[in-house]
C-alpha cells in the first residue's frame, strides 16, 4: 500500500511529503489496538461488580454524571494494562502524527509551494468515466487542518486519560477517538471529494459512536441518533453536489474541479449555483448551521473531551473547510455565497440569544459553538476565506479550552457530589458558583479563553473576530467579490451590510453570556453545599497540562494574522505580518483567479478606525455588562431557584422551541405518513405479494418436485445436459 | 517434435469426441464409481482443448490445465471418500440407492 | 503426405476414443479403469505431441499414477472387481445416453468449425516451441504459475490440503 507516486504538480521547490500517508495511518493503528484491548475486556466481562447506579440518580447527575462513578467497584477482570495501555497507545499516535505533521510543515515554510502535492495510492473507484483515486494531498490549508486536528487533537486525547481513565469503556473510548483523528484525517487530506465524503461520513459515524458513548441511558442514544440523522440531510446534500459535479464536469478531484469549472460552468450560473447550495447543505449538517444546528446542542450528552474535540474544535469545522475547499465554485456562484453568509450571521446571532439563557454549563458552551461557526460562515460567505480560516484556528483553540474546562469543573463538581450522595446535577451552573477558590487553574485558563471568545484584544479572538466583521463592513463598501451580486433582489452590499450588523450584535452577546457563564460558575458564594465544598479540588496534571497549552494559544493565536494597515490592529505587527493571509494564498488562488476574470480588479479596501474601536467596546462591554447587570451572590440551587417566568426568558431558556417545531412538522407526519406505508403498502402489498409468491412456489414445488425428484442421478444428470445443450445451441445454432 | 501441419482443429474435435463419450458414460451407468471415471474423462477432454490452444493463445492454458489436475486429484479423494463412507452404511455403490435427500 | 507426428497422432486420438467408449461399455469397474489409464496415456502421447512436455508427464504421473491408483484401490477394497453387480441401464436409457452424447458432439463441432488460430495455423506453434527451447520446459508452465497465478497456485495448495483432511474424516471408521 505505501508503495505510491508522488505527483509532483508544478514547480514546488524541493518539497517531498514526508511520511504523509503514516498521519493517517497511525491514528488507525492506535484505533485498531484499542480497539482490539476494547473487545477483549468486553470479552472478558462487562458488567461491573457493584450495583448500578440507580436510574433516579444516574438521571438527576445529568449526562456527564459518568466519570468516576465506578472507580469504587472495577471490573472484575479489570487488569491494569487495560487501562494503562490505551493511555499510551491513543494520545502516543496523535503525538507522532502531529510530529509527522510538523515536520512536513516545516519542509513547506521553506518550498514555494503553489501547487498541492497529490500522492495516489491505489485507483479506488475506476468506473467508466469516474476515475477516483484513493490519494491525498497536501497543501497549506490542508496542512494547518491537520496541525489543528492532530495539535488540539493531542491535546485533548491528554485530558481524557485524566478525564475517563475511571471509566468502565475506557479502551473503547480511546479507540473512538483515534477512530475520530483518522477520519477527520482523511477529510481533510483527501484529494477528491468522494475521498472527504469517506472522511465526512466516518467523523459523522464516530461522533455518533461517542455522543451516545453511555448508550445505556436513553436520552444519550437519542442524541447520537439525532446527530447522525440529522447529519444524513446534508449529507445528501453533499452527494447531490458531488452528482452534478460530475455530471458537469466529469471529474471529482480537487485539482481537476478547480481547474475545470471556471471554463466549464457559467460565472453565476444556475449549475454553479445549485452545486454550491447542495455543498452548504451538507456544510450545514455537519457544522450545525440553521436549520439543520438542532443536533449539537444534544450532542452533548457525550463525554465532554469529546465536546471539545469533535463538537467544537474539528469537526463541526468541516463544514467551513469544505466551503474553504472550494472557494473556486463558492466565488463563481456569489448568489449562493451570500446565502451561507447570511445564514452563517443568522444562525450567529439565533444561537447566541438562546446562549444568553441556558443553565447547563454545556449547553451555553455548545449554542456559543454554533454561533462562531456562524461566523465563520459568514466570512467565508462573503468571501473572506482566511478570516473563516483564521476563526476556526483560533476557535479550536479557545472552545477547546473551554470545553476541556468546563470538563474539569463537571469533573470537580461531580467528584464533590458522588462523594457525598447529592443527587444534584453536576453540570447545572446554579449549583456552582465561587469555584475559582478550588479550582484556580481551571479559572485563570478559562478566563483567557472567555476573553479570547469575547474578542478583548489582545487575545486571539480579537483579531479573527475583527477581521470577519471586518469583512462584512467592507463587503458593505462594495470590496467583496459578492457585493455585485443580488440576494432576491436585495443587493449585496446591503445583504452584507445587514451581515456586519448583525454579526456586530451576535459579538455583543457572546461577549455577555460568557462573562454570564464565568461569573456564574466561578464567582460568588459557593451553592453546591457545605458537605460537598470540601471535596471540590482541581483534577491532576493530564488535565491542567492541555488547559494551559491551550490557553497560551488562546492567547497568542491571534498574532498569527495581523493586518498591519488596519488601525489599532496593527499595532501589533511584531513583524510577522498577516502571516495567515500568506500562508494561505496559493490555496484560494484560484477563487481570485475567478474573480479577476469576472469582475476585473477590486476596490481597495479602506480600513476604517471605527469598526475596530467598535468591536473592542463590544467585547469588553458584553463582559461588563454581564458583570453590571447580573448578580450570581442572589442565585440559589437548583430546584430552589425558580425557572425562568417571563416570556422572552422563557422563550430563550426554551431554545425557541424549535425542537417541539421540528417534531411537529417533520417527525410526527414522517411517523404517521411511515405508519400509513407500513400497514397498507409494506405488510399489505409488499408482504403479500411475497407471501403469495412463496404459496405459489411452495404449491407448485409440492406437486412438480415429488415427481421431478426422483433420487436417480441419471436423471439429474441428462437434466443438466439437456441444459448444456440448450445453451450451446444458443450460441452456435 | 510438435505437430506444426495437423489439419485445424483436429484436437478439438477428438476433445468433443472424449467429452460427448463421457457425458454418454455418465447418463448409461449406475456404479458411482465409474460415473466419477467418466467424469475424469470429461474433465481430461477439457484439457486436452486447453493444451490445443496453448501455441495460439499462449502458455496460460498449460497453466490451467495444471490446476484442473489438481482440482481433480482433490476431487478424487473426497469423492471416492464418500463413497467408501456411504458404501459402509448402503454395502452398495448404486447411485440409484444414495437417495436419501430426495424429498 | 503424412508426418511422423501426425500418424502418431492420429494413432494416439483413436486409441483414446477406442479406449474411452470401451471404459463406459465395460460391465467389470476394474477394466473400465484400466481402459480408462489407457485414454490417459494416449492423451498424455497427444500433449507432448503437441508440445506440452510438462503437462504429459503430470498426466502420466498425476492422472494414470496417483489418481488413477486410488480408483483401482478403492474398486478392489469394496471387493468390487469379483461381486459387481450388471449397472449398465436399459435401452432407453442407451439411446438417452447416445443421443445426447451425439447431439452434443455435433454442437461443440458446428462450434469448433470455424477459424480458432489466430496467429496461423503453423506460426502458434513454431513460437511455442522456441518458447520452450528458449527458457525450458518446465519453465513455460513453471514461470507464469509463480508470477501470474502465485495466489491461485496457493489457494490450490490449500485446497489439496483441505481435501486430504476432508477424505481421512470421511473415510474413517469411527467418529
Amino acid at each position: 500500500m505505501l508503495q505510491h507516486t508522488t505527483e509532483a504538480v508544478g514547480a514546488h521547490g524541493t518539497f517531498h511529503p514526508f511520511l504523509l500517508g503514516w498521519i493517517v495511518l497511525l491514528p488507525l493503528l492506535g484505533f485498531l489496538i484499542n480497539g482490539v484491548l476494547a473487545l477483549m475486556w468486553w470479552r472478558r466481562g462487562p458488567a461491573p461488580a457493584g450495583p448500578e447506579p440507580s436510574e433516579q440518580e444516574a438521571h438527576a447527575h445529568g449526562g456527564d454524571a459518568h466519570p468516576g462513578v465506578e472507580e469504587q467497584h472495577p471490573a472484575p477482570l479489570d487488569k491494569p494494562w487495560t487501562r494503562t495501555l490505551p493511555s499510551l497507545v491513543a494520545p502516543g499516535v496523535v503525538l507522532a502524527a502531529f510530529a509527522i505533521a510538523l515536520v512536513n510543515f516545516w519542509g513547506m515554510l521553506g518550498a514555494e509551494l503553489h501547487e498541492p502535492v497529490i500522492e495516489r495510492y491505489w485507483s479506488w473507484m475506476p468506473v467508466g468515466s469516474l476515475q477516483v483515486d484513493a490519494a491525498l494531498q497536501l497543501d497549506q490549508l490542508s496542512m494547518l487542518m491537520t496541525l489543528i486536528i492532530t495539535g488540539v487533537g493531542a491535546l485533548i486525547h491528554v485530558f481524557s486519560v485524566g478525564y475517563m481513565r475511571e471509566d468502565p469503556g475506557y479502551p473503547r473510548y480511546m479507540a473512538y477517538l483515534n477512530l475520530f483523528i483518522f477520519f477527520m484525517l482523511v477529510l481533510v487530506l483527501g484529494a477528491s471529494y468522494p475521498v472527504m465524503f469517506v472522511g465526512w461520513e466516518g467523523v459523522g459515524l464516530c461522533s455518533y459512536l461517542l455522543i451516545g458513548f453511555w448508550f445505556k441511558e436513553q436520552a444519550n442514544a437519542d442524541a447520537g441518533k439525532k446527530a447522525f440523522i440529522v447529519n444524513r440531510i446534508g449529507d445528501a446534500g453533499f452527494l447531490i453536489a458531488m452528482m452534478l459535479m460530475f455530471a458537469n464536469l466529469g471529474t471529482l478531484s480537487f485539482s481537476e474541479v478547480f481547474a475545470a469549472a471556471p471554463g466549464g460552468l457559467a460565472y453565476g450560473g444556475v449549475v454553479v449555483t445549485a452545486v454550491c447550495l447542495f455543498l452548504f447543505l451538507g456544510a450545514a449538517g455537519k457544522s450545525a448551521q440553521i436549520p439543520l444546528y438542532i443536533w449539537l446542542p444534544d450532542a452533548m450528552a457525550g463525554p465532554t473531551p469529546v465536546s471539545a474535540l469533535i463538537h467544537a474544535a474539528t469537526m463541526v469545522t468541516a463544514g467551513v473547510y469544505l466551503v474553504v475547499r472550494s472557494s473556486v465554485l463558492f466565488t463563481m456562484a456569489p448568489t449562493a455565497s451570500l446565502v451561507v453568509a447570511l445564514i452563517g450571521a443568522l444562525t450567529a446571532i439565533f444561537a447566541a440569544t438562546i446562549g444568553l439563557k441556558q443553565w447547563d454549563i454545556k449547553k451555553v458552551l455548545a449554542y456559543s459553538t454554533v454561533s462562531q461557526l456562524g461566523f465563520m460562515f459568514a466570512a467565508v460567505g462573503m468571501g473572506a476565506y482566511v478570516a473563516g480560516v483564521f476563526h476556526l484556528m483560533t476557535h479550536a483553540f479557545f472552545k477547546a479550552c473551554l470545553f476541556l474546562g468546563s470538563g474539569a469543573v463537571i469533573y470537580a463538581m461531580h467528584h464533590a457530589l458522588h462523594a457525598t450522595h447529592n443527587p444534584a446535577d453536576a453540570q447545572d451552573m446554579r449549583n456552582m458558583g465561587g469555584l475559582k477558590r478550588y479550582l484556580p487553574v481551571t479559572f485563570a485558563t478559562m478566563g483567557i479563553a472567555t476573553l479570547a471568545i469575547a474578542g478583548v484584544p489582545p487575545f486571539a479572538g480579537f483579531f479573527s473576530k475583527d477581521e470577519i466583521i471586518g469583512a462584512a463592513w467592507l463587503g458593505a463598501g462594495g470590496t467583496s467579490p459578492m457585493a455585485q451580486a443580488t440576494l432576491l433582489g436585495i443587493p449585496g452590499t446591503a445583504v452584507m451590510g445587514f451581515i456586519g450588523g448583525t454579526l456586530t450584535i451576535a459579538a455583543l452577546l457572546t461577549a455577555f453570556y460568557m462573562g454570564r457563564m464565568m461569573l456564574y460558575t466561578f464567582f460568588g458564594p459557593n451553592r453546591t453545599g457545605a458537605e460537598e465544598e470540601r471535596h471540590l479540588h482541581e483534577a491532576g496534571p493530564t488535565m491542567t497540562v492541555p488547559l494551559v497549552a491551550l490557553a497560551t494559544l488562546s492567547a497568542v493565536g491571534g498574532f498569527l494574522n495581523v493586518e498591519h494597515e488596519v488601525p489599532i490592529v496593527g499595532w501589533f505587527d511584531f513583524g510577522q505580518g498577516a502571516a495567515l493571509h500568506h500562508w494561505l494564498h496559493p490555496v484560494i488562488a484560484g477563487s481570485e483567479e475567478v474573480v479577476r476574470a469576472n469582475l476585473g480588479e477590486l476596490m481597495e479596501p479602506h480600513h476604517a478606525w471605527w469598526p475596530i474601536v467598535l468591536a473592542i467596546v463590544i467585547g469588553v462591554g458584553g463582559l461588563l455588562l454581564a458583570r453590571a447587570l447580573l448578580n450570581p451572590d442572589a442565585l440559589r440551587p437548583a430546584g430552589v431557584e425558580p425557572d425562568y417566568t417571563s416570556a422572552p426568558e422563557r422563550v430563550l431558556y426554551n431554545k425557541y422551541w424549535i425542537d417541539e417545531l421540528y417534531h411537529a412538522l417533520v417527525v410526527r407526519p414522517v411517523n404517521v405518513v411511515s405508519q400509513v406505508f407500513y400497514r397498507v403498502f409494506d405488510r399489505g402489498i409488499i408482504d403479500g405479494i411475497v407471501d403469495g409468491g412463496a404459496r405459489m412456489l411452495q404449491g407448485i414445488g409440492l406437486y412438480t418436485g415429488t415427481r421431478v425428484q426422483t433420487g436417480q442421478t441419471n436423471t439429474y444428470a441428462f437434466v443438466i445436459i439437456i441444459g448444456v445443450l440448450v445453451v450451446l445451441g444458443a450460441f452456435t445454432l | 517434435m510438435i505437430a506444426q501441419t495437423l489439419p485445424a482443429n483436429a484436437g478439438l474435435y477428438l476433445s468433443a469426441i472424449l467429452f460427448a463419450i463421457g457425458v454418454a458414460g455418465v447418463m448409461i451407468r449406475r456404479n458411482a464409481i465409474i460415473l466419477f471415471m467418466c467424469i475424469e474423462l470429461m474433465l481430461n477432454a477439457a484439457n486436452l482443448a486447453f493444451v490445443w490452444f496453448s501455441p495460439f493463445a499462449g502458455v496460460q492454458g498449460q497453466v490451467f490445465v495444471f490446476f484442473v489436475i489438481a482440482v481433480a486429484a482433490a476431487e478424487a479423494a473426497v469423492g471416492l471418500a464418500i463413497i467408501l463412507a456411504v458404501f459402509r452404511h448402503k454395502e452398495t455403490v448404486n447411485i440409484n440407492e444414495f437417495s436419501l435427500l430426495r424429498f | 503426405m503424412l508426418g511422423l507426428s501426425e500418424i502418431l497422432f492420429y494413432f494416439f486420438g483413436g486409441m483414446a476414443v477406442v479406449s474411452a467408449v470401451a471404459m463406459i461399455t465395460r460391465e467389470n469397474p476394474v477394466a473400465s479403469a484400466l481402459w480408462l489409464i489407457m485414454t490417459f496415456f494416449s492423451l498424455a502421447a497427444i500433449y507432448t505431441l503437441l508440445g506440452a512436455y510438462f503437462i504429459g508427464i503430470i498426466q502420466i504421473l498425476v492422472y494414470a499414477g496417483a489418481i488413477m491408483v486410488l480408483f483401482l484401490f478403492v474398486i478392489m477394497l469394496l471387493n468390487l472387481g469379483n461381486e459387481y453387480e450388471p449397472d449398465i441401464r436399459g435401452k432407453t436409457w442407451l439411446a438417452m445416453g447416445a443421443g445426447s452424447g451425439l447431439v452434443l458432439l455435433g454442437l461443440l463441432a458446428r462450434m469448433f468449425s470455424g477459424e480458432t488460430a489466430p496467429l496461423g495455423r503453423q506460426a502458434g506453434p513454431r513460437a511455442l516451441a522456441n518458447h520452450v527451447a528458449d527458457v525450458g520446459v518446465v519453465n513455460v508452465i513453471g514461470l507464469p504459475l509463480y508470477r501470474d497465478y502465485m495466489v491461485s497456485l496457493q489457494a490450490t495448495a490449500i485446497l489439496l490440503l483441505i481435501a486430504c483432511i476432508g477424505a481421512v474424516v470421511l473415510a474413517k471408521r469411527k467418529f
